[in-house]
């Protein structure tokens, strides 16, 4: 395989997942601010939103005014913007119709069929009314295009670059919204317990993460606890957005690719290590650290690793 | 104005009855409803769009990819049509690759006086970096797309050779696959010949002249410009029909004269290139060094034998507007035979008479671009206005050996899909020849039609579609 078609696979997958993450932290704004009570659009949910997906700074050059049609404009149309969904979906698109004689039929009509559609969208249509649908409808296409991917393609070494790229991608996500966040997540937040505690943003990075309904599988009593949240969404390999999910992943492709080829490489060692370090982690230790700390470290470990592989494998 | 021209109607012949070949389809459309086809045509383009079946036109606004209209009504070739005409091309693309070798070793044809030496010696299209080489087979253009156009029931034209890099096999291909999902009861009343082995046929033809045609497994590559060329979409589907890697030029290196693509792990040897890359593309060392798209050392490494590159570097001087008129006399000097296909008359510009004959008759006949392709700058005499005859005459005087002129010909017309139902519109066609351990023609080739009434440009940049071509067999 060319080291560029595995180069575009990685890239396919993590601007597709980009693109999804980009569309589910613009869900929890928009429910934020459609039920905040103040009278007054409450421009913290659109500021979550900004923050999480690394737009705030973008936008801040381009708007005055926080409120949805700028955000949603901005976040999802923008050609300026390198994180709008736009941008996503074509990146993700263009790399796909450059390594088209790698990918299944399926897969491709998944890709360019979303893309055709999307730009049949008039950014002016897309009014507080019909901006829920839409995110679910780009949502939607998202699972339509992993569907794909894990249904028809063929488990060869090109597949598991397309699963590198996917969950790395989500490792970062859900790393970067965390930190974003981190001090409503330190525990002390709740230190009185008395529930009332319980933070908008709490439920916003569950919703991000979309882990607002299997948290409460996971915690059987079901109340939201920063220490909980935190644990659940770093360590706890079942969720399937948590680091440990992410890493798990990432080693077991690191070693059907080893497999594969009949050797290894640097960069699948560090996987390993990164993922063992997370197998091995309590969250009273990451605390310990410091929560920030813990968190901005793993943000670059996860880029070396990604960089690593692409020098492992000719990415060109 | 111009009188109305009367032209071949492929269908129907001049008592209005539809022609043998054509009785069951005249049949089929006329018991149809009037809807039929527009909805038809809905659900193609709707299969083109999502397949991403798609080009781009240089110089539009938005130069994103398009779709070339389809045509749903599919144009018929007879058996017997067919034979005469394959003859003809088989005939014609060996002479252009006799023609090749010679003027790229002993030039006898230079020497006997048949073409004049500075129409080949000063072209831009004569490569001098192949002369004395001699590719595997001497087979120098393996893949040929001859443009024809038929104006009576037994006369074809070859307008151009096409012994580049044509394009539009794709076409070709997924026009018959979404034929026959629309139609498949038309596959029935009729025996068409197939035309899915072509990548097969294109994967042994390029095997056929790898520099070792003995080794089991030869490494083949499509060489691409990248994802913004016009035929993008046909570059990956071959390679992804052939089953073999589509590469770009920053995929390939040249090491110790040999040709490796970089891959996830060992750089693997390449035998064979079919470049889809023009010439002055190539190599940056040894023709443009400005380009980005090419090898660097990939001439050197061609030179020396290790890879082959279909079509060779330096095949353009056989499909030169300049040298297509000496090719009567070509295919006489080589095969010892009368062309069996007719070339159409040409003017030179650059002789003083031939000028002189073109300014005088510019509203009659068309004028061409020596270098030029896809339907840019050329003069249709008949259909121009007087202003743009005015303009065309002025830009011709200033640079006449950029021209040559042709007589206008009434392409024939086929039963085509309009807003008002059917009706004839002109057509051309380009069947597709690959040359190496034998000549291969597949049966049919693409249609291209001009969708206004009475045009007769045909290019997909101007406007025109494209039709499935079916060779019926006996």
């Amino acid at each position: 395989m060319l080291g560029r078609t595995a180069s575009s696979l990685f890239w396919m997958s993590r601007y597709h997942e980009r693109a999804q993450n980009v569309t589910r932290l613009l869900e929890v704004g928009f429910r934020g601010a459609i039920i905040s009570h103040s009278g007054q659009e409450d421009g913290t949910h659109w500021t979550f939103a900004l923050s999480c997906s690394g737009c705030e700074k973008g936008f801040a050059q381009k708007y005055d005014e926080l409120n949805l049609r700028n955000v949603a404009a901005f976040m999802i149309f923008s050609k300026d913007n390198p994180d709008s969904v736009r941008h996503c979906l074509e990146l993700a698109r263009n790399n796909a119709r450059a390594v088209r004689t790698s990918i299944t039929a399926e897969l491709w009509e998944a890709i360019n069929t979303t893309w055709i559609e999307f730009n049949e969208v008039n950014p002016q249509t897309i009014t507080q009314e019909r901006l829920p649908d839409f995110l679910a409808w780009v949502n939607q296409r998202a699972h339509l295009f992993r569907g794909a991917l894990l249904n028809t393609v063929l488990r060869d070494d090109g597949y598991f670059f397309s699963q590198m790229g996917n969950f790395v991608e989500r490792a970062d996500n859900t790393a970067r919204i965390l930190n974003t966040q981190y001090w409503t997540l330190l525990p002390d937040s709740d230190i009185i317990e008395d529930g009332t505690a319980e933070r908008y943003q709490w439920s916003a990075i569950l919703r991000a993460l979309s882990g607002r309904r299997s948290y409460r599988y996971a915690y059987p009593n079901a109340r939201l606890k920063a220490f909980n949240i935190a644990e659940f969404l770093i360590l706890r390999t079942e969720m399937p957005r948590s680091l440990a999910h992410c890493y798990d992943w990432i080693t077991e492709t690191a070693e059907d690719l080893a497999k594969f080829y009949g050797s290894r490489e640097p960069s699948l060692d560090m996987a390993a290590e990164i993922s063992r370090d997370l197998s091995e982690k309590q969250m009273r230790e990451i605390y310990q650290q410091g929560l920030h700390e813990f968190l901005t470290e793993f943000v670059g470990r996860n880029n070396q690793f990604a960089q690593q592989l692409s020098e492992d494998y000719n990415f060109a | 104005m111009a009188e109305e021209r009367t032209f071949f109607n492929e269908m129907l012949d001049d008592t209005g009855e539809p022609r043998q070949a054509y009785a069951r389809l005249a049949q089929w459309l006329e018991d149809k409803p009037a809807n039929f086809l527009t909805k038809k045509s809905r659900d193609a383009e709707m299969i083109f769009r999502r397949l991403g079946i798609t080009f781009a036109v240089y110089g539009a606004q938005d130069a994103a990819e398009r779709l070339i209209p389809f045509d749903p009504i599919p144009r018929i070739i007879s058996a017997s049509e067919w034979r005469r005409l394959s003859a003809g091309i088989d005939q014609r693309v060996r002479a252009l690759n006799a023609f090749l070798h010679d003027i790229y070793h002993r030039q006898e044809i230079l020497r006997a006086g048949r073409i004049p030496a500075d129409l080949i010696l000063q072209n831009e299209a004569f490569l001098p970096e192949m002369a004395g080489f001699t590719p595997a087979r001497k087979v120098y253009a393996h893949i040929i797309g001859t443009d024809l156009v038929r104006v009576s029931e037994n006369e074809f034209y070859v307008l151009e050779d096409n012994t580049r890099t044509p394009s539009g096999v794709s076409y070709m291909m997924e026009n018959r696959e979404t034929m026959m999902r629309l139609f498949p009861e038309l596959f029935q009343s009729h025996r068409v010949s197939p035309v899915e082995q072509y990548p097969e046929n294109l994967r042994q033809t390029l095997e056929s002249v790898a520099p070792d045609p003995a080794k089991s497994n030869q490494t083949i590559v499509v060489l691409t410009p990248g994802i913004y060329n016009s035929a993008y979409f046909e570059h990956a589907f071959l390679a992804d029909s052939m089953g073999v890697e589509l590469v770009e030029g920053r995929d390939l290196f040249v090491d110790s004269g040999k040709v490796f693509m970089r891959t996830t792990r060992a750089p693997k040897q390449v035998d064979v290139i079919y470049r889809r890359i023009d010439d002055a593309f190539l190599d940056p060392l040894t023709f443009n060094p400005d380009s980005m798209l090419g090898v660097p050392g990939l001439f050197d490494a061609y030179r020396a034998g290790s890879v082959t590159i279909c079509n060779a570097p330096g095949t353009g001087i056989a499909d030169d507007k300049a040298i297509y008129a000496y090719v009567p006399d070509i295919i006489e000097f080589y095969t010892g035979q009368k062309p069996i296909l007719n070339n159409v008359p040409t003017w030179n510009c650059s002789r003083p008479d031939d000028l002189a004959y073109v300014l005088d008759n510019l509203e009659d006949i068309v004028v061409k671009e020596v270098h030029g392709s896809g339907g840019y700058g050329m003069l249709i005499g008949p259909t121009a206005s007087k202003r743009e005859i005015a303009e065309f005459r002025r830009v011709l005087m200033a640079n006449p050996s950029n021209y040559i002129a042709q007589p206008t010909l009434a392409l024939s017309a086929c039963p085509t899909h309009v807003a008002s139902g059917v009706a004839p519109r002109h057509v051309d066609l380009r069947p597709f020849v690959l040359i190496g351990d034998q000549v291969r023609i597949t049966p049919g080739g693409l249609t291209r039609v001009a969708l206004k009434k009475g045009s007769l440009v045909v290019n997909s940049s101007q406007g025109g579609g494209t039709k499935d071509t079916w060779v019926l067999e006996d």
